[in-house]
């Protein structure tokens, strides 16, 4: 691959090999995106329940882990 | 094996794994990237179009690869009643679905340029479109209950039944005469592939694990702080019932 318009035509096959490429990145991302906000909601739900319950009770019921 | 289920010692493996796992994902993909799109030559046959293969073979072998770690956990979890088994089965699917999805549409892609048709009804490309069926049949399963363990119970036994389908894809292209080519890199007598297209196959191949570890800690995260909602919410329901 010598040129970028060269990268791009891909000798004829651009419209396949790109629209592959482009659609895996596009998948693995949106995968990566909601893992990562699943873990920040579900993490800071139980945070605030946690912290909640020890106020209420005065810091001795932790739940065991 | 139990002394891994237990899901603060999970916790505290996946804080030390995780930037190792995610900067191996990202490290991998751009070198495979690299090599796939530039470094490496087009086919003598089929030109550039070579290149989607390097998307392509990593994401069915990926698909295959997570619904055999998706039964052996779910087989942990009926079986030895681990309490983590379940939430990784549960973490691994969407992962396998959409890898699964991903060789679809990138062997639709290659497939209309050299066999001139995005699809065919063939024993390879069928059994690969049940695989995402039973990967989604899984996913709406798991939730389909009020009782999170009737779920996960449902969709484990789901997973291992459904995992007779993973031979059927690997041989498929032997037992039946199909429009797919036959192996020619995890076969009898090592791989029939210049390294120059090995390269980047592996290199990708190993990013796709990596992403895979990465996103199971992520989700293995999510869901056992999850489960510890649920039970403070349930030992917060009986208190109130006790009228405490």
């Amino acid at each position: 691959m010598e040129s970028l318009s060269g990268l791009v035509h891909m000798g004829g096959y651009g419209g396949y090999v790109w629209p592959a490429y482009g659609i895996s990145i596009a998948v693995l991302l949106a995968v990566l995106a909601a893992s990562i906000m699943a873990a920040r909601r579900s993490e800071a739900e139980l945070d605030l329940l946690q912290r909640s319950r020890r106020e209420k009770r005065g810091g001795q019921t932790e739940i065991p882990e | 094996m139990h002394r891994f289920a237990n899901p603060a010692r999970f916790l505290r493996l996946a804080k030390v794994i995780l930037p190792y796992s995610s900067g191996t994902a990202v490290l991998s993909l751009c070198l495979g990237l690299w090599f796939a799109l530039a470094a490496s030559p087009a086919d003598y046959q089929q030109g550039d179009s070579v290149r989607i293969m390097y998307v392509h073979v990593p994401a069915a072998w990926m698909g295959m690869f997570c619904y055999v770690a998706m039964a052996a956990f779910s087989a942990m979890a009926l079986i030895w009643k681990h309490p983590l088994a379940d939430l990784l089965a549960k973490a691994t699917a969407p992962v396998g679905a959409a890898f699964t999805f991903l060789c679809l549409v990138t062997g639709s892609l290659w497939g209309k340029p050299m066999w001139g048709t995005w699809w065919a009804w063939d024993a390879r490309l069928t059994s690969m479109l049940i695989l995402l069926f039973l990967y989604l049949g899984y996913m709406a399963l798991i939730d389909a209950f009020d009782d999170p363990e009737r779920g996960h119970k449902a969709a484990a036994i789901l997973a291992l039944v459904g995992a007779v389908n993973v031979p059927v894809i690997k041989w498929s292209v032997d037992w039946w005469n199909t429009l797919h080519q036959p192996a020619s890199v995890v076969k009898m007598g090592g791989p029939a592939i210049d390294s120059s297209m090995l390269i980047p196959l592996l290199l990708m191949a190993l990013g796709f694990k990596a992403y895979w570890v990465s996103i199971l800690i992520l989700r293995g995260r999510a869901e056992i702080a999850a489960q510890k909602i649920r039970v403070i919410r349930m030992a917060q329901i009986h208190a109130a019932s006790r009228g405490e």
